[in-house]
């Protein structure tokens, strides 16, 4: 496009350059900023006690001096794998369906929900949870919050990313592959499952990261429906309490060291995000942000 | 590919083709129960009076008037941060990513970490950085500024892709009859792609609208209506949350207010719908 060595004589040309290049760099160090002041906050406390001892305390409670992580890490971990379980499979048939199955009007129309399903407050989700799925859940199995409640919430959460993902990744199957399939007289099913899906792989990967990452960060939904209670869930009816949800529930009241502990939650929290966009990068090759 | 007739006429195929519609009708169902849940239970409640007035009793009862005003209050601050720096970087990186590749090529990388943010992370950010060290305390402000960040993203996206799509016969004839780069700018790029741009504002107005977990430490709880952007002052979002799970009896009124904040998001939905179709309807027909 434009060389600025050959078009900027004008001196207004080097101010825009340069404020340009001003806001950009402003931009571009907010996650720097994030980062160093989360570090900042977390140094008293691991300066202090160490960063082990939030792998081996007995127990979390920070107003004894006490900072086991480990009940909330397994909490997220346990939430985000089952959200992400469910979700991957029903995102990618929700995408077949739009790109393969339905006729052209109700696959947009289907397309326009999912976009809409994105586009739903997580809070809203939570508190439909909170008032729908919770006392559903307790009919079951009391107490209602509960590992089984914060997954079925979740998947609904990160379904449509993955399914518009996955849907993008189909469009930009080549159409020659689907004309080549025809002509063997391949039926759709096989033609989708030897063909498209493997073609489209990449662009899968990505989608499921993304929701993925979507998942491990998702605070008030998670709060809303999961009763909180720090343990290791030891069955899909149990409470339990994610990392996000730690620092929205005691950030509130925490003072020194406590709070200086949700800071190192939150700089775990960040770490995990920035190893799944390197891995969403390495996969995709491209532009991912959203 | 919605080219149907290219399949053969194969009957074992029941089974996927069985699953696939099920998937498909079971994902519209849910919405709709959601959906359906919320505008019958919210409906109810919804009147002008409850638009504007007053919340009493921690907003068992009374309405969401001060809410809706800091929620705008919130949204205004973050739109005059994030825009302009949203729109600038993405000139830079549409436009000047040929001569700055390396600057470029960090700002990108650093926007996409940016967009994997969780939200809960911006709100500690939020409360050390803008309510804590610049002393901005818990205010609309603190709360306008963090999600001005989380938004930037989303904006910077669109606005490229808005800038990128416009033809480069543009920017050679502009170069041709000798416009300086401001000129070229102002006069024929950002008004070409201003579709674009807008489509990006208005995706940014509904990520920073559905935003609870950013707001809880940065613009606070404070439920009267805000005298200046130094208030607290409680977002939508963050009512719908503080009545259905710190207020026992107030899920009437946190129907009412997710119905309006789901009505306030298809609004700004449809808007952005309308914007990108009627600007792909003008670039088919120039």
């Amino acid at each position: 496009m434009f060389n600025s060595r050959i078009l900027s004589r004008s001196r207004s040309d080097q101010i825009l350059v340069w404020s340009l290049r001003g806001l950009a760099a402003l931009a571009g160090a907010i996650v720097g900023l994030i980062g160093l002041f989360l570090v900042l906050e977390s140094l008293p406390v691991l300066q202090q006690v160490g960063p082990a001892r939030f792998f081996t305390d007995a127990a979390w409670n920070p107003l004894e001096g006490l900072y086991d992580l480990t009940p909330m890490l397994w909490g997220t971990l346990w939430v985000t794998l089952g959200s992400v379980l469910v979700a991957t499979p029903l995102g990618i048939l929700s995408a077949v369906f739009c790109q393969f199955y339905a006729p052209a009007r109700i696959a947009s129309f289907y397309r326009r929900l999912l976009e809409l399903l994105a586009g739903i407050p997580s809070v809203v989700y939570g508190f439909w949870g909170l008032v729908v799925l919770v006392p559903l859940i307790n009919q079951i199995h009391p107490p209602g919050t509960s590992l089984l409640a914060g997954i079925a919430i979740l998947t609904m959460m990160i379904l449509p990313t993955i399914a518009l993902v996955a849907a993008a990744s189909f469009a930009k199957v080549p159409p020659a592959y689907l004309q080549e399939a025809a002509v063997l007289g391949l039926s759709r099913w096989t033609t989708i499952q030897a063909i498209v899906l493997p073609a489209a792989k990449s662009g899968l990967f990505t989608g499921v990261v993304l929701g993925t990452g979507r998942a491990i960060g998702e605070t008030m939904a998670i709060l809303m429906v999961c009763g909180n209670v720090v343990q290791m869930p030891r069955s899909l009816f149990e409470p339990l309490r994610t990392l996000t949800a730690n620092i929205a529930l005691e950030m509130a009241y925490a003072t020194g060291d406590h709070r200086s502990a949700l800071f190192v939650s939150g700089l775990v929290l960040l770490g995990l995000v920035v190893a799944l966009v390197a891995m969403a990068e390495a996969l995709s090759q491209g532009q991912i942000y959203e | 590919m919605n080219d149907n007739q290219a399949f053969g006429k194969q009957h074992r195929d029941w089974l996927p083709t069985f699953l696939v519609w099920a998937v498909a009708l079971g994902v519209t169902g849910i919405f709709a129960w959601i959906l359906g849940d919320i505008l019958w239970h919210g409906a109810a409640q919804i009147s002008w009076e409850f638009l504007i007035s007053e919340p009493e009793d921690a907003g068992r009862a009374g309405g969401i008037g001060p809410i809706l005003v800091s929620t705008l209050l919130i949204l205004g601050v973050c739109l005059v941060v994030s825009v302009p720096i949203g729109v600038g970087t993405a000139i830079l990186l549409a436009d000047l990513s040929t001569t700055d590749t390396l600057f470029s090529n960090l700002v990108r990388r650093s926007l996409d970490v940016l967009a994997g943010v969780p939200s809960i992370v911006f709100g500690l950010f939020g409360n050390v950085f803008f309510a804590k060290t610049l002393g901005l305390g818990f205010s609309i402000l603190s709360g306008g500024l963090t999600l001005a960040c989380m938004v930037l993203p989303i904006l910077i996206r669109s606005a490229e892709e808005g800038l990128r799509a416009v033809p480069p016969d543009y920017r050679l004839g502009a170069a041709a009859l000798g416009f300086s780069r401001t000129t070229t700018l102002g006069q024929l790029l950002l008004p070409a792609a201003a579709p674009g741009l807008l489509v990006g504002v208005v995706l940014g107005i509904g990520r920073a609208m559905a935003e609870t977990a950013a707001l809880i430490f940065t613009s606070g709880y404070v439920d009267r209506m805000p005298e200046s952007l130094l208030d607290s002052g409680r977002a939508l979002s963050l009512h719908i949350f503080d009545l259905s799970m710190n207020v026992p009896g107030g899920n009437a009124n946190a129907y009412a207010s997710a119905l309006v904040l789901l009505a306030l998001l298809l609004v700004i939905n449809g808007v952005a719908a309308w914007i990108a179709e009627q600007w792909l309807h003008r670039r088919l027909i120039p």
